[in-house]
């Protein structure tokens, strides 16, 4: 678990609806990550997590922070907000359940599908979340020890 | 299917990624919604969608997508139009409706990236 990590770094992100720049932080983790030799699959799975993440805290965040470690055999993604918080977590794990405006659907989100895809990406998936605080995310994907000098 | 064939056979017109027309693409996904192309579309596929937003784009990056094909006449916003020059991803335009999109390309011998949810 004290294994010096291969890479560590947060990036903030905006929330309060502005999707201006909304899947930007994503785009760099995926091309550290390109960059540090990671499989292709490793590295999409990453970024679509991590991009879900994004999208949730713009959605229905003040704001927010992705924290990206990786270590020789598994990259840990945080996604920590400012916000509303969830009232019911297992409500929002459900598929379909949502509680997006319109400009998140315009954008082709907020269809309840976010966590899900979240949780089905992930080989270790835990929220935990207070109302009126916010909402934190951990996430684990497992890469293969050997695609890392 | 080369993009270029796809081009031919949908008469689109191509907004980014002329010098990609070579590419190969032999499977696609069709959705407006976003979060069903990130659970369901494979690396490599074509994205056929009515949706003209910069998420689209996004998506795309993330899932490594070939390119992204806008039908009903769909055009990008500018933001969209920047950012897939930005990162480099292909787009075209037809004005064909995502039903005889999917259909032509289908029976010139394009297939699903999936068939049914909860099958690989």
């Amino acid at each position: 678990m004290d294994e010096k990590p291969l890479f560590d770094g947060s990036f903030s992100v905006v929330g309060g609806g502005n999707y201006d720049n909304a899947g930007e932080v994503s785009t760099s983790i995926k091309t550290i990550l390109k960059k540090m030799g990671l499989p292709g699959d490793v590295v999409r799975k990453v970024a679509l997590v991590s991009y879900e993440a994004e999208i949730n805290i713009v959605s229905y965040a003040r704001k927010g922070m992705i924290r990206l470690r990786v270590v020789s055999d598994r990259i840990m993604i945080e996604a920590i907000d400012e916000g509303q918080g969830i009232p019911d977590i297992e409500l929002a794990m459900q598929p379909g359940w949502s509680t997006a405006n319109q400009k998140t659907r315009e954008m082709g989100f907020g269809a309840g599908m976010g966590l899900c895809n979240i949780k089905t990406f992930s080989d270790t998936f835990h929220i935990s979340s207070e109302v009126g605080k916010g909402t934190h995310l951990k996430i684990i994907i497992n890469t293969n020890s050997s695609s890392l000098q | 299917m080369t993009l270029h064939e796809i081009k031919e056979l949908l008469d689109a017109e191509v907004l980014i990624g002329e010098n990609q027309l070579g590419m190969e693409v032999k499977t696609a996904f069709v959705a407006d919604l976003m979060s069903d192309v990130l659970a369901f579309a494979t690396a490599g596929s074509l994205l056929i969608t009515g949706l003209t937003n910069p998420q689209v784009v996004r998506t795309a990056d993330v899932l490594d997508i070939a390119a992204v094909l806008m039908g009903r006449g769909k055009r990008p916003s500018q933001e969209t139009f920047q950012l897939a020059e930005e990162l480099n991803i292909p787009i075209l335009t037809t004005k064909f409706i995502l039903f005889e999109i999917a259909g032509r390309l289908y029976a010139n011998g394009m297939r699903g990236c999936i068939e049914k949810v909860g099958s690989k």
